[in-house]
């Protein structure tokens, strides 16, 4: 008799298993989702770890307003499919009331205002744990952040003061006003994600896949000029390239690059091949040295 | 002239049909992939475990371009002649300011046969907390140890929380064989130290590896090493691909411990309930006669699902959701085990624990303790003794247990756990003390 057998592969069965204690030890957690493939990837495990159960927590965006639309467009539509709800908070009302202040000029970008908009809607909903889509690969200081990794009433990050974590214990106990933010997919790789997007026949937002585009070159890096939002300088040149985007921030904030993989198979092979690293193309990161690091002390996510 | 282009076509061909062919070996892979080796590194300040890291991760060519670039731009920037590969792993603004590693740092590096991730841990006194965190979900060691200075205190206790969590395959990489001048009798002497060291452990399943290396010149890292054709044995890197990630999942008696019952209550499973959790120590399948604990309810396995699917047998260390052909009343931190399979269930637990707060432990004081995902009160009733880390015996009857100290308690528990101990199982047999006025994870116990 032939039969069936599941070995769940040990990163997706640690992720499930990280939900689960979040939905065990928390009374109100969120999944931060910014329609980034990591995002959407966490959503498919969170179906995964409470079926034939609902995810049984919401879905929230802090919209900088700079989103691409495919991004937004997509969003939309997977929360409807997935009968969640979705709360939406919005950098601009920020703005707009004067809270925080906008930068301007060339490399303006609207990534270090998310954190403000985050920690008020935070203490709007009491939400006491926010699951997001970070991977210790990306960066340096990310690779010593914790799966359950608590942060205080200002949402800081204390690096040297982390809770040791053993075997797969979670520490999840917090006082009034702290909060955690849980990283499931922590100890996976670029690599992890899109080959799992690939088994799991994952749909994404289609600017993840090469597509022509308007753009303009600025320090080595290709800049969609699609879009008002992005700062240009006349005498940077528009010319029309085959690109898709490795990863999805704000467009002011995100480069793309030169690729003809259009679909999931020939992603898999680029990034496999990439000599180039995915923040890379980020330039938030590049700020300093330590510009992670930074943020996060801040209570950046 | 036309011969030449049909050759070079001829090549074209071939090379795609080797391309098609390396994909379609690879597709499949890539999932499998997520079978992680994780390794654990530790090594004293200056034994240059992070520039052993960066060696790997540029002779794996797992690091970027623009990664690379960083670290060319910051070598040349402080005068050095070769490229100092520490840059890449020491991620904290303090660590780069000291030039030392100061938490644990994940890195991940792979290569056609396997992926890795690195627990990088601290080797320096004060931070031996994050050594036991970083080797307690490693299937591997690396201990380093500077082949100028021979075994030292960190060497030691290295080798003892290796022993502690009881990590199956340890390399011991002598490094700095550049600086003895490639000595044999150098390598031999550290070598004989370390084995004498064994022999008085307890632990005799252990593997021991010993690799003489240069990190910075790259030296029987990836490549073996023209400078020590008298080391007749592999590179790191080739050791390292070898171990077999599933050989090294545990395999014992199977443990199921409850995280949360599911519940949809729509129309389509209106009377599903499912125990979701994940197995650890073998596999289940349907018909497996189980007892539910603490209850002692007997029944047997009706299904096993997976997202959508249902399957017969679940392997272990898979994360599934599991139903029971009788009505049991079960709640989190409940476990199913196999018939004729049961842990102790107890109020009282004798452990070895290492201490990883500032505060120290003293005997009376009362904790939070997590067992798996079983949450109770403990009372610290007996502090027996402190173990040397140099397996040279231990201080009887101390008042406290500080920070970083390695020592055997007794405790008594405010509800029964499900135990066993750490030796037998590791994932039944461990646990954590929370400080209940701080939160904080303060130690973390092997039961006896």
């Amino acid at each position: 008799m032939n039969q069936r057998t599941i070995q769940v592969a040990a990163l997706e069965s640690e992720a499930i298993y990280i939900f689960r204690e979040v939905v065990a030890q928390f009374e109100k957690p969120v999944l931060l989702f910014s329609g980034g493939k990591d995002s959407i990837t966490l959503v498919r495990l969170a179906q995964k770890a409470f079926f034939p159960a609902k995810i049984p927590f919401p879905l929230m965006h802090i919209d900088t307003g700079h989103n691409f639309p495919e991004t937004v467009a997509f969003r939309d539509k997977l929360v409807k499919e997935l009968g969640v709800d979705l709360i939406v908070r919005n950098v601009q009302d920020n703005i707009d009331s004067g809270r925080v202040k906008e930068e301007s000029g060339r490399y303006a970008s609207r990534n270090m205002l998310q954190t403000e908009t985050l920690l008020d809607a935070i203490e709007e909903f009491g939400f006491d744990a926010c699951i997001g889509g970070a991977r210790r690969d990306e960066e340096k200081a990310r690779a010593k952040e914790r799966i359950f990794s608590v942060r205080d009433d200002f949402g800081q990050w204390d690096e040297r003061n982390q809770r040791p974590e053993v075997f797969d214990m979670l520490n999840g106990r917090i006082d009034l006003g702290q909060n955690v933010r849980v990283f499931p997919i922590s100890n996976w790789t670029e690599l992890d994600v899109w080959s799992y997007i690939q088994k799991e026949k994952i749909e994404i937002p289609s600017i993840y896949f090469a597509h022509k585009r308007k753009t303009f070159i600025r320090d080595g890096m290709i800049w969609s000029a699609a879009d008002a939002v992005v700062y240009r300088d006349k005498e940077e040149a528009v010319v029309e390239r085959m690109v898709r985007f490795r990863t999805v921030g704000d467009m002011s904030c995100t480069a793309a690059v030169l690729s003809d993989a259009v679909d999931i198979k020939k992603v898999v092979e680029e990034i496999r091949d990439s000599s180039i690293s995915e923040r890379g193309a980020r330039i938030d990161d590049k700020r300093s040295e330590a510009a992670m690091e930074k943020r996060k002390q801040q209570g950046y996510f | 002239m036309a011969i030449r282009l049909l050759q070079n076509d001829i090549n074209l061909i071939e090379g795609k049909r080797k391309i098609a062919k390396k994909l379609e070996s690879q597709l499949p892979r890539a999932y499998k992939k997520m079978n992680v080796l994780k390794i654990a590194t530790a090594g004293s300040v200056d034994d240059g475990k992070s520039t052993l890291i960066g060696r790997l991760l540029y002779d794996t060519k797992s690091l970027t371009d623009d990664k690379l670039a960083a670290i060319e731009e910051k070598s040349k920037q402080r005068g050095f002649d070769y490229l100092d590969f520490s840059l890449a792993t020491d991620g904290l603004v303090a660590e780069r300011e000291q030039g030392i590693t100061i938490d644990v740092a994940h890195i991940y590096f792979s290569t056609r046969k396997k992926s890795f991730i690195i627990a990088d841990t601290p080797g320096h006194i004060e931070y031996t907390r994050n050594m036991v965190t970083g080797a307690s979900t490693a299937q591997a060691s690396i201990v380093l140890v500077d082949a100028r200075k021979g075994v030292v205190e960190q060497t030691y206790r290295h080798f003892f929380i290796n022993n502690l969590l009881r990590i199956k395959d340890v390399v011991i990489a002598i490094n700095k064989m550049d600086l003895v001048d490639f000595s044999e009798d150098k390598y031999n002497s550290i070598k004989g130290e370390i084995e004498y060291l064994a022999s008085k452990s307890d632990f005799k399943n252990q593997q021991l590896t010993f690799i003489p290396m240069s990190a910075l010149q790259g030296d029987n890292v990836a490549s073996k090493s023209e400078n020590m054709s008298w080391y007749a044995g592999e590179t790191l890197l080739h050791h390292l691909e070898k171990l077999d990630t599933e050989a090294t999942e545990e395999v014992t008696q199977v443990r199921f411990p409850v995280q949360t019952v599911i519940r949809p209550k729509t129309d389509e499973y209106h009377d599903f309930r499912g125990y979701a959790g994940k197995i650890y120590g073998g596999d289940l399948e349907i018909g497996d006669e189980i007892v539910v604990l603490p209850s002692q309810t007997k029944s047997t396995i009706k299904s096993i699902h997976f997202f959508d699917e249902e399957y017969e047998i679940a392997k272990n260390g898979s994360s599934v959701t599991i139903t029971l052909a009788d009505n049991v009343n079960i709640s989190r931190g409940d476990m199913l085990v196999k018939v004729a399979e049961e842990p102790t269930i107890t109020k009282q637990l004798d452990a070895t624990i290492c201490w990883m707060d500032k505060e120290p432990l003293q005997v009376s004081q009362k904790y939070h303790i997590k067992h798996g995902v079983n949450d109770a009160q403990a009372k610290i009733t007996q502090l027996s003794s402190i173990l040397k880390t140099d397996f040279s015996g231990k201080i009887e009857n101390p008042s406290e247990l500080a920070l970083n100290q390695i020592g055997v308690i007794q405790l008594k528990l405010s509800k029964y756990l499900l135990v066993d101990s750490f030796n037998q199982n590791k994932s039944n047999g461990a646990f954590i003390l929370i400080n209940p006025k701080t939160n904080n994870t303060v130690g973390v116990g092997f039961i006896q």
